[in-house]
C-alpha cells in the first residue's frame, strides 16, 4: 500500500503530513508515509483531478481532500484502504 | 440596544475593577479596548465560522462547479460564481488546482475569474468583522461592490480573450473529473459536531492573527490622539485611495487580522475608502499569491488579473470615500 500526502507546501498540508505519520505509528504499520509537496504536489493534485489541497492518496486514489484534524478518521481511511 | 453591550460591560468590569485601574489612563483606555475587541471578535467568527462549515459541507467546490457546467446559464453564471465565491473560503495553496478545475471543466474563463476575484474580496472577515466594527449598511454595500467588482472583473477577462494564456501543460488532465463524488451519508446528529470542529479548527487558527491585530489597534487607540491621520489622510485628498492601493499590493496579510487596525485608524481619521482600499488590496493580492498563480497562467494574464482587481479595489475606495464623507 501505497501512502502519499500531496500538498502544495503551504502549513496545512504540512499537519496532515504529520497526522498521518501519527496514525500509521498507532495502527502499528509499517508503511511509509511519502510527502509530495511544492509544484511537483500541486501538479499530482491536478492530475487526480482534485480542486482543493492537502490530498491524502491511498494506493494512487484520492482517500480524503482538505485537512482535517482527526486521526482517528485518518487511521479509518487507511484500515478501509488496506484490504 | 447594542447587542455587544455585555461584553462592554464586562471588558470594563476587568479594566476599572478587577484591576483597578484610572479611567482616563492611556493603558487602561488600550487594555479596555483590547478586551472588548477581542471577546466580540472571536464571538463573531465563531458563529461564521460554524455557519460556512454548513455550506461547505452542502456546497463543496466539485458541487459548484456541478453546478455551473450543468446547463446555459445566459451571463448568470457570473453573479453565481461570485456567490460561490463568497462561501468558499479561499485558501492561496488551493488556487491552482481550483483554477484548473473550473477550465479544466469547460467554464469560462471569465466566470472562473468572477469565483476567484470574489473570493478573497467577500469572506468570513468582511461577513463577520465589518458589522461589529464599521455597521450593518457599511457591511452590506461593501459585500454588494466586492461581488460587483468580482462580476464585471470576470465579463472584462471574458471580453479580452485570454484563453491562450493559460499555462497549457495543466491542462492535459480533462478527462479527469467527478472523483471525490462518493459521499457516505451521515446523521445530523453527528454533523452538528463536525461542522463546530470544522469552525471551530478555522477560529482557532486566526485567533493569533485577531490578537495581533487588535494589539497594534488598541496601542493606536490609546495613544494616539483621536483626528491624528486626518490631516494627511482625510477623503479630501484624492491621491491617497490609489496610494493606499498600490502600498497595499505587494503585502500579504490576514484580513482578520487587519479589520480591527482599520477600524482605530478610521476612528483617529483616516477616510474610510482610504482604509478599505489598503485593507482590501493586501488581502486579496500580493507577491506570493502572484508567485503562485504564475505557475498556472502565463504573464499577460497574470497582468491583468491583478490590473482589474487593482481598478476594482480603487472604486471601492472612492465609492466609500465619496459616500462617507
Amino acid at each position: 500500500m501505497k501512502i502519499q500526502v500531496l500538498g502544495s507546501g503551504c502549513a496545512t498540508c504540512h499537519k496532515l503530513f504529520e497526522i498521518t505519520q501519527q496514525a500509521i505509528k498507532e495502527l502499528q504499520l509499517t508503511h511509509t508515509v511519502e510527502y509530495v509537496t511544492g509544484d511537483k504536489g500541486t501538479q499530482k493534485i491536478i492530475e487526480l483531478g482534485s480542486m482543493s489541497s492537502p490530498v491524502l492518496a491511498i494506493n494512487g486514489k484520492i482517500a480524503m481532500v482538505g485537512f482535517v484534524p482527526d486521526v482517528e478518521k485518518i487511521k479509518k481511511l487507511i484500515l478501509d484502504n488496506l484490504n | 440596544m447594542d447587542i455587544f453591550f455585555p461584553i462592554q460591560r464586562l471588558a470594563n468590569w476587568i479594566t476599572y475593577s478587577f484591576l483597578p485601574l484610572q479611567e482616563s489612563n492611556h493603558f487602561a483606555e488600550s487594555l479596555n479596548f483590547f478586551i472588548y475587541d477581542t471577546i466580540k471578535i472571536v464571538v463573531l467568527l465563531i458563529v461564521v465560522n460554524y455557519i460556512m462549515a454548513v455550506f461547505r459541507y452542502y456546497l463543496p467546490v466539485e458541487k459548484i462547479r456541478k453546478i455551473l457546467t450543468s446547463r446555459n446559464w445566459y451571463g448568470l453564471d457570473y453573479l453565481l460564481a461570485a456567490f460561490f465565491g463568497v462561501v468558499t473560503p479561499f485558501c492561496s495553496c488551493s488556487s491552482i488546482p481550483l483554477f484548473i478545475g473550473f477550465v479544466s471543466a469547460g467554464i469560462p474563463l471569465g466566470v472562473t475569474f468572477a469565483f476567484l476575484i470574489t473570493s478573497p474580496l467577500v469572506n468570513e472577515a468582511s461577513l463577520a468583522l465589518f458589522p461589529a466594527l464599521f455597521g450593518w449598511q457599511i457591511t452590506l454595500i461593501y459585500n454588494l461592490i466586492g461581488i460587483l467588482v468580482g462580476v464585471t472583473g470576470g465579463m472584462i477577462i471574458h471580453k479580452l480573450n485570454m484563453e491562450k494564456y493559460i499555462e497549457p501543460s495543466l491542462l492535459k488532465f480533462k478527462s479527469k473529473v467527478d472523483i471525490a463524488g462518493k459521499k457516505e451519508k451521515i446523521a445530523l446528529s453527528k454533523l452538528v459536531t463536525i461542522w463546530w470542529v470544522e469552525g471551530w479548527q478555522i477560529t482557532k487558527s486566526l485567533i493569533p492573527y485577531v490578537l495581533l491585530g487588535i494589539g497594534v489597534g488598541a496601542i493606536i487607540h490609546g495613544f494616539i490622539p483621536a483626528n491624528f491621520f486626518e490631516r494627511y489622510l482625510s477623503s479630501r485628498q484624492w491621491w491617497t485611495v490609489p496610494v493606499a492601493t498600490l502600498a497595499g499590493l505587494p503585502l500579504y496579510a490576514n484580513s482578520v487580522g487587519l479589520i480591527p487596525i482599520m477600524e482605530v485608524l478610521v476612528d483617529k481619521g483616516v477616510s474610510l475608502g482610504t482604509a478599505l482600499a489598503f485593507m482590501t488590496a493586501t488581502v486579496t493580492l500580493s507577491i506570493p499569491e502572484a508567485l503562485i498563480l504564475r505557475k498556472a497562467m502565463k504573464l499577460p494574464l497574470l497582468i491583468t488579473f491583478f490590473g482589474v482587481t487593482t481598478v476594482g479595489i480603487m472604486i471601492i475606495g472612492y465609492f466609500f470615500n465619496f459616500i462617507y464623507r
